[in-house]
């Protein structure tokens, strides 16, 4: 059983606000991502839930055991760390065999235990071997069989897929992901690649600022974003925005922007009915942006293609609306070319209204 | 072409490194020739002074048989063993936490230390004589051995907070976790790993120690516990008389231990100078 619950945790470095008032639990067995820019505080968590940070204010909890105290090797946790901070002068071996052997673990055992998370990693040829004489890709492994070699309470990882390249990088995510459905254990995860946290976590956290912005699952923070930064933080290409008048014309409500004019459905208008802000933001993923063959005022939004982005799976356009630009992902079969007209339809109904100041999701 | 590029290598790197190890090693011949030379052959200016006619061993002989040489060679060694260890051990620690346990005067410390280091030689052995004959140690090793570490471990500090400064922090911020405690990661992974470091501080401690002149002059008096730089200078110069030969011996024979432990060691010593972990 190994929970992990932060209750109110704060740090501060001198006057530098770095985690604010952090509250989440995690549950056993959870693979938990967080998620930021960097210096939103996610890397500061993470350590301070290993204890090499210490913590200003509030309670960290493993299990049912208040550790804000605790030293770090009491704690029953094992980290990945971005560098892997595998030890040059050991071999794999060693390196793996070396919280063990802290722990006064007997020979036999420490030897099964290494072989057992070697064999796991597919790792075992390796053993023998020095750090420098692995790739970026085994010295990763050696870091991730070091933590696994303990049969820790808690995995933390600290961005351990940034130093690979990137197609190494979606495989290790893999590896990683069926790792944990296999060992079973609680882990917290820190990248701030939104890809990263969308394809392996559980749950997410999006951090900006030392604040938490939303925690959710993947699909919850793609489909109903709390406010207008996770909103573009997730998703890729990210949402788009733009400044937009609320015009209220008796039974229905229509967005103004520009020359564009978007009619809101009866439920979106009702919702609506109560705000008395007249400037608002709204946000469509570029998905929503369906190419329609007419342009209907009220309905669709019309301009002039100025970038066509073809990835394979499916084609971006970028293109101009008059006071704003828009991507709309238009799929691998649409011929749409530079310069030429482009008529789109916004989903209304997966249309994404914020704040302008307080940039708050409208629900 | 080839050849004209050979040429030109010649005379922009062959031709200047040999000029300039002329230039180095010319000192070290002209000991060696002195040493193997009878004092009459020394003072006749009708012969090639580069050139040894008659060889002889008198000097060597002289050296051991009339001064007490010998003990000279083990004070100074004891002298620079035990200042170095001193030297070292303190620098390691000093180092360590300056570089890594991030104390409020951590920063200040240091700069203190290498503020330390730019005091001369020169003014500072006048209160280290007084403290040294209060504390009652004048004329002894032991004003040496407490001494030298004043002008040691300034450098060495330096040198190895440089050193543990390449060594990434998550090394240890694992080990930690890990379960080790400051101490053993202090001995199972720091230490390893600056071990270049570690080497060329020694080296560096061990040759200023066995050199140094001003201090051993100004703290020993009787000839039993002279140093081998001191004794050859006092006892080998007679009034106005130099005893050429002796003295070359004298030099040859102390340069000795020094040229065997920068020659072990060499490939260390420019590693730990240049520093850096090199993974």
């Amino acid at each position: 059983m190994a929970e992990v619950r932060l209750e109110n945790v704060c740090k501060h470095f001198d006057d530098v606000v770095a985690v604010d008032n952090f509250n989440m639990s995690i549950k056993d067995k959870e693979f938990v991502v967080l998620v930021g820019p960097s210096g939103c505080g996610k890397t500061t968590t993470l350590r301070m839930i290993a204890g090499l940070e210490s913590i200003t204010s509030g309670d960290v909890y493993i299990g049912d055991n208040l550790i804000n105290k605790l030293p770090a090797k009491d704690r029953n946790i094992a980290m990945v760390f971005q560098n892997y901070a595998l030890y040059p002068h050991m071999t794999v071996f060693d390196n793996m065999a070396f919280s063990l052997e802290m722990r006064k673990r007997p020979k036999d055992e420490i030897k099964q235990r290494v072989q057992e998370a070697a064999e796991i990693l597919g790792i075992e040829p390796l053993l023998s071997r020095k750090p420098k004489q692995l790739s970026g890709g085994q010295r990763q492994r050696v870091a991730v069989g070091r933590a696994i070699v303990r049969k820790p309470g808690v995995f933390l990882f600290d961005e351990p897929l940034s130093n690979l390249d990137a197609k190494l990088r979606v495989q290790t995510r893999l590896e990683l992901k069926k790792l944990h459905e296999r060992l079973a254990t609680t882990a917290v995860y820190v990248t701030h690649d939104q890809i990263e946290a969308m394809t392996m976590g559980d749950r997410i956290v999006v951090m900006r600022d030392g604040l938490i912005q939303q925690i959710g699952s993947p699909l919850e923070l793609y489909d109903t974003p709390a406010n207008r930064f996770v909103a573009g933080f997730i998703g890729s290409p990210a949402m788009n925005f733009f400044d937009a008048r609320l015009n209220d014309t008796g039974d229905t409500t229509s967005l103004q922007a520009g020359g564009v004019r978007i009619d809101l459905p009866a439920e979106t208008s009702k919702l609506l009915a109560d705000y008395t802000q007249d400037q608002i933001v709204a946000g469509i993923r570029p998905e929503d942006l369906i190419v329609a063959t007419e342009h209907t005022p009220g309905k669709t939004i019309q301009g002039t293609v100025e970038v066509v982005e073809p990835i394979g799976n499916e084609t971006y356009v970028d293109f101009n609306a008059g006071s704003f630009s828009l991507i709309a992902a238009v799929g691998r079969k649409a011929r749409i070319k530079t310069h030429s007209n482009l008529v789109v339809e916004p989903s209304v109904a997966n249309l994404h209204l914020f704040d302008a100041a307080s940039e708050k999701a409208i629900r | 072409m080839a050849i004209e590029r050979v040429g030109s290598k010649v005379f922009k790197f062959y031709v200047p490194l040999a000029a300039y190890l002329a230039f180095l090693l010319f000192p070290f011949y002209w000991m060696v020739n002195t040493v193997f030379k009878s004092n009459s052959e020394l003072y006749n200016m009708d012969l090639n002074p580069f050139y040894v006619h008659s060889p002889t061993l008198g000097n060597i002989v002289s050296l051991f048989t009339e001064t007490i040489f010998l003990k000279w060679m083990a004070n100074t060694f004891i002298v620079a063993l035990s200042a170095t260890l001193i030297s070292l051990v303190t620098s390691l620690l000093a180092a360590y936490a300056i570089q890594r346990l991030q104390f409020k005067t951590s920063g200040p410390t240091g700069v203190a230390i290498f503020l330390g280091y730019l005091v001369p030689q020169t003014i500072l052995f006048i209160p280290l004589a007084h403290i040294i004959f209060k504390i009652k140690l004048w004329d002894s090793l032991w004003a040496l051995i407490l001494t030298y570490p004043t002008f040691l471990i300034p450098f060495c500090t330096w040198l190895l907070m440089g050193y543990f400064k390449s060594i990434p922090k998550e090394m240890e911020e694992c080990a930690m976790i890990d379960g080790a405690s400051r101490i053993k990661i202090f001995r199972k992974i720091i230490l390893p790993l600056c071990m270049p470091g570690v080497l060329s501080a020694g080296i560096f401690c061990f040759t200023l120690s066995w050199n140094e002149y001003l201090y051993a002059l100004a703290f020993i008096s009787s000839t039993a516990k002279k140093t081998v730089p001191i004794g050859l200078v006092t006892e080998l110069v007679r009034g106005d008389v130099y005893h050429w030969g002796a003295l070359m011996a004298g030099a040859l024979c102390a340069s000795v231990p020094v040229a065997l432990v920068y020659s072990f060691f060499v490939e260390h010593y420019v590693a730990g100078m240049t520093g850096a972990l090199k993974e």
